[in-house]
Order: structure tokens, then sequence, then C-alpha cells
């Protein structure tokens, strides 16, 4: 036995003499790309981009040929085309909020997000009033929104993936038809269906109502794609012990797939949470606090959002970009705490 | 400490390993040097589970890793095909020598050391979505491998995995609707099929009933007259039954280690290490 002390090593990962030739073929294919905007008539960020991912493809590649086989290109050619596609959608992604963020931030303030518009309207210098009543809003309608359709949701999606009952063909194919429908038709409908036959007026509780009718197909269908991951071996063994259904589902079944359910909950948010059309109609608009969900109109920021670029003064645009910037930030809050609740009840 | 072998507890078994075959002297076979470790350890993130095993599979011979959970058994297994780095925030050191290269030399092709060093798991794993031939010949088709003639080689391979006579009218059922048995012969059939020169086999019987076991005991004794065969297993009344030789792997809290390596019938009648005989008398473990 060695009396020397033995370093672990990787030699699975790269040598740096394989970071040294990526990093050359990255900084090659750099300078290809700046040369080849530079004299021919591709211009532009995309020409750019193109034009350095082709030239890389290529050098890495004929630098994987020369250390490995066809094989090794083939494969290091399937991964850069993955690579490829999520630059894609991370340029896209990325852009968008490079454009919230640039644009939203220079009508941020203090005043911004602690005020209301009772003093102030869309065309006040910037500084002047805020959209914390629209923040409120935003938060009662999601938190409407949720009560009423998690529980629906994971319901229907329990009813489909444990009970399998008769209605389950229908229930599913209706569940995937009601993920087609447009969100200004759900506004419609409560419209049509409560505001015209009811005594009932524009209030957070129909927009609620509204915004369930988007949120229940999403939560349902996620829910039951987390519930059907669940192995099938973790429920006989609650129902060999001489469990019933009930006990089983609602002590084994549910928490193995907790942070699933965590997850498709945020994903209904996710759909939500930015929708106008569907309030235009159930909440109204309203320029301050309204803390009563069933009584008086109220809005939310998209709401402000879409209010304020309508208006077309460089003040009320400028609003309207900060406002996306902050219905942004607010849904990146919400996330953030789901996932930190989540994984500490995970803990518990 | 060997005129006692007589009437001490292991002689069961030191029997069963006696009325085998006669060991294969290393070198012997004209199938090459087979695989050798040499000075392999093996850390999970600082944790080091595996300390200095040097060991030597010669061409052609059979080899059974045993000890009792927990002692690296399964990590050394899998550091001989270059498994064990799948698993994040590894790393190892020492070589692992095929026919005397080391498959951890940088700008080693590993597709093609697992091609060559094939490996059948615990649990049987045939690919659900394909029929039991196309199983077979999957790994052909994974490896991007040219055959010239598809039926005789699955005929060969199912054959010498035992299976064939089992499934010759069904091979275009799915595998699923094997036993657990046959699933297992299924993926030794599947791990033959691109020819390698070792095979791994990572406790292949442990979810097996007696029957199945036997099955895979023979074909394991037919496998061995053309490749090199390393097995863990925590059975040792299989290891006495298929193995030449027998490697005794055990931890004390710390790394495992490799206690004691030897022919099996000496390591079950006359170990020289006092903790293996006392794990193959069954005293622990």
């Amino acid at each position: 036995m060695s009396t020397t002390t033995v370093k672990p090593v990787r030699p699975w990962t790269a040598t740096p003499k394989d970071r040294l030739m990526t990093g050359l073929s990255i900084a090659l294919s750099v300078l290809i790309s700046v040369v080849i905007v530079a004299v021919t008539p591709m211009k532009g960020k995309l020409a750019y981009f193109f034009i350095f991912f082709f030239a890389w493809l290529v050098l890495d590649s004929l630098f994987i040929i020369r250390k490995s086989s066809a094989k090794g290109v083939r494969d290091s050619l399937a991964s850069k085309i993955t690579l490829l596609g999520s630059s894609f959608v991370l340029m896209a992604v990325g852009s968008i909020l490079w454009a919230v963020v640039y644009r939203g931030v220079k009508g941020l303030n203090i005043a911004y997000v602690t005020q209301t518009m009772r003093q102030a309207s869309l065309f006040d210098p910037i500084g002047k009033g805020g959209i914390l009543h629209a923040i409120f809003g935003t938060l009662l309608l999601i938190l409407i929104a949720v009560l009423i359709s998690v529980p629906m949701g994971i319901l229907t999606a329990l009813y489909l993936t444990e009970i399998k009952g008769k209605a389950s063909g229908l229930i599913q194919f209706l569940v995937q038809a009601m993920s087609g429908v447009p969100s200004v038709v759900a506004g419609l409908f409560i419209y049509a269906a409560i505001i015209l036959t009811t005594p009932l007026r524009a209030s957070s509780f129909l927009g609620g109502l509204a915004l369930t009718i988007l949120m229940v197909p999403t939560v349902t269908r996620t829910a039951q794609e987390v519930l059907n991951l669940v192995p099938r071996d973790l429920r006989e063994a609650g129902l060999a012990m001489g469990a019933t259904q009930w006990k089983t589902v609602a002590l084994v079944v549910v928490p193995a797939a907790r942070s699933g359910l965590i997850t498709a909950t945020i994903l209904g948010v996710a759909r939500i949470a930015g929708e106008t059309a569907p309030l235009l109609f159930t909440v109204g608009t309203f320029d301050s606090y309204n803390f009563n969900p069933f009584k008086g109109e109220n809005t939310a920021i998209p709401v402000v959002v879409w209010r304020a670029l309508n208006s077309g003064t460089p003040e009320s645009v400028q609003r309207a970009w900060s406002a996306i910037l902050v219905l942004l930030i607010v849904v990146l809050i919400l996330f953030v705490a789901a996932r930190a609740l989540g994984s500490r009840t995970m803990k518990k | 400490m060997s005129d006692q072998t007589q009437n001490t507890p292991t002689s069961s078994l030191s029997a069963v390993a006696a009325n085998r075959a006669e060991t294969k002297v290393p070198g012997s076979s004209p199938l090459g040097t087979g695989l050798e470790a040499r000075g392999v350890h093996a850390w999970f993130d600082k944790h080091l589970a595996l300390e200095d095993v040097s060991l030597d599979f010669s061409a052609g011979t059979v080899t059974a890793l045993i000890g009792p959970s927990g002692c690296g058994k399964s990590t050394f297994i899998r550091t001989l095909n270059r498994m064990h780095e799948f698993i994040p925030h590894t790393s190892m050191a020492g070589q692992v020598l095929l026919d005397g290269k080391d498959i951890y030399e940088p700008g080693i092709d590993v597709t093609k050391i697992r091609l060559q060093i094939g490996m059948v798991f615990q649990k049987p794993n045939p690919f659900p979505s394909m029929t039991i031939g196309e199983n077979v010949l999957s790994g052909i088709k994974l490896a991007q491998l040219k055959i010239d003639n598809r039926d005789e080689l699955l005929e060969e391979c199912l054959t010498r995995a035992g299976l064939w006579a089992e499934v010759k009218d069904r091979l275009g059922a799915h595998a699923g609707g094997l036993s657990g048995g046959q699933q297992q012969r299924l993926c030794i059939a599947r791990a033959l099929a691109v020819k390698p020169k070792v095979l791994l086999m990572d406790e292949p019987c442990s979810a097996l009933d007696p029957g199945s076991t036997l099955r895979i005991e023979e074909t394991i004794s037919q496998l061995s007259k053309s490749m090199t065969i390393v097995i863990v297993t925590h059975n040792m009344q299989q290891a006495a039954r298929v193995s030449d030789y027998t490697a005794f792997f055990l931890s004390d809290g710390g790394p495992g280690q490799m206690i004691e390596v030897g022919p099996t019938n000496e390591i079950f009648s006359r170990p020289r290490d006092q903790r293996t005989e006392n794990y193959v008398t069954g005293r622990f473990g």
C-alpha cells in the first residue's frame, strides 16, 4: 500500500490543453465574425451571432475530429445544436428583460411604489403618484384565483389520476379545451353570465373568477403530470398496509408530489399574472386602494399598463414601462417565496 | 493455518468451490491480458469511498467481488468501465488497464471503452419501447456498428445468454412481458451483442428467484470461456459456484478496501486474513 497521499483526479473532464483549444476556437470565431461583418453587407447583432456560431461549430469540430472520430463530432454537433436552441430562447427572454429593465427603471422611484394615483394623473410628471394600489389589486386578484383554482385544479387532477372514474374522458377533454380559451372570452363570459344577469357589478371577486377560468386548466394538467410521476409502488405500499385510498392519496401520493404541485401553482399564477383582457369588463378601473373583494371596482398592474400605453403621452408611456418592471418584480418575488415555502415544508 | 481446513465451518462453501473445474491460471488464456486495476481510489465529493485497490482480472476468468454493503464493491466495478464519472462531484485516482492501456488516459474515446467493457445491472432494465429482438440488437444501433447478419447475431447472443429456446417464437413481443429472470438474461444478451471483452455484473441475480439465478450462473460459466467476467455478489454460494477468483472488500467505517484476493477455493477454505474468514463463515455481514 502506498504511503504517499493520493490526489483525487477527474480524468473525464477537459484537460488544460482541451480548454486552451476551446478558448482558442472561441477567440478565433469571434475574430472571424468581426472580420466578416466588417467586409460583407451582413450587419447587426444577429449577423455577429450567426457567423460566430457557425465559425465556432466548424473550428471546434475540426479540433474534435483531430482527437476523436466522426462519431465524436456528431455527438458534439448535437450538443451544440441544443446550445443554439437554448441561445435563441435566452436571446428572446434576455431582450424582453433588457427592454423592460432599461426603459422601466427610468420611471421607477420611491413614490411610484408607495403612492396611488388618487392625487395624480397619468400625464403628471414622473415622481408624482404611484401604482401601489395596482400592486395590491394584482395580489388580491391572484390570491382569489389561487384560492379557487388550486383546490379545484388539484382535485380534478386527483380525480383523473387516482379515481379514474367514468367521467375522466369527458373531463380530460374539457380541461384540454379550456386551456385553449382566449383570455378575453373568459372575461366576456363572466360579464355575460354574472354582470348582465345578476345585481353583482364589476369587482375583484368577479375578476378573480375570470382568471380562475384561465388558471384551472394549467393547474390541472400540470398537477396531473406530476401525480402520474409518483411511482405506483408507493400507492401499492400504502394500500398494502390496509390504508384506504383516501388516506393513501392524502398521506403518501400528494406529499410525494408536493414540489411538483407547487410548480403547478406557480405555472398557474404565471399564466394569469399578466392578463389584462379578462379584467377589463370584470374589475373595471380604480385609482386608489379597494380592499373589499366583493364590492366596487379595482385595478391591477396589467390594466394600468394598458391604460397608460393607450394614453400615449411620454409620461404615461414611461409609467407603463415602469409598471411592467414592477409586475415582473412582484411575480418574481411570488415565485421565490413559493419555492422557499415549498422547500421549507419539505425539510420539516 | 492450512491444516485445519477439514472441520472449519467454511468447509461446505469450500467444497462447492473445490467442486468447480480447475481454477484458470492467469495468462493461460488466448484472450489477451485482461483487465488490471492499479491503485484505484474513488471519491464522492470529499468522501473517500474506495482506497487503493489493485486487482488483476486475467482474461477468461471469473472474479467475484464479495463484502458487506457499503464496502465499495459497486463503486469499484463502476470505475472499471468509467461509469463512476456519471455521478456528479466524483473523482478518482489510479489506473485501469485494458490490454495494457489505461482507460483513463486523456484523449481516449470513452464510448469505445464501454463497448469493450460491458455491464449488466442489478435490476433488469430492458428498453421498454423495444421488442425482445430490438433489445438484443440495441447496442448495435446505439453504438452505430455495422453487422453482416442480424438474425445470426440475434440467435447467437440469445443462445449464449441461455434465453433462445424460451423466446425464439416471440422475438417481436415487447420485453416487458418477460419474467424478471428472463429480462435479466435478455440484458446479458444485449450486453453480449456488441462483443465486449469484459463483462461487469453488479449483483445480477439479487432480484431473481433461485431458478433464474441458476440459469444465469450457467450462462456465466459458458461466457467465461470467451470473455473476462467480474461479478459483484452478496451470495457467497454464488461466488463459490461461479468464480475462479474471489476478492473480499471491507470498510471499517472508513474508505472501502480490498482485504484479500485469491483463488476462490482458497478464499473459502483457508483465507489468509481473519476478517475474510469471519465474513465467509458468516460471523458477520
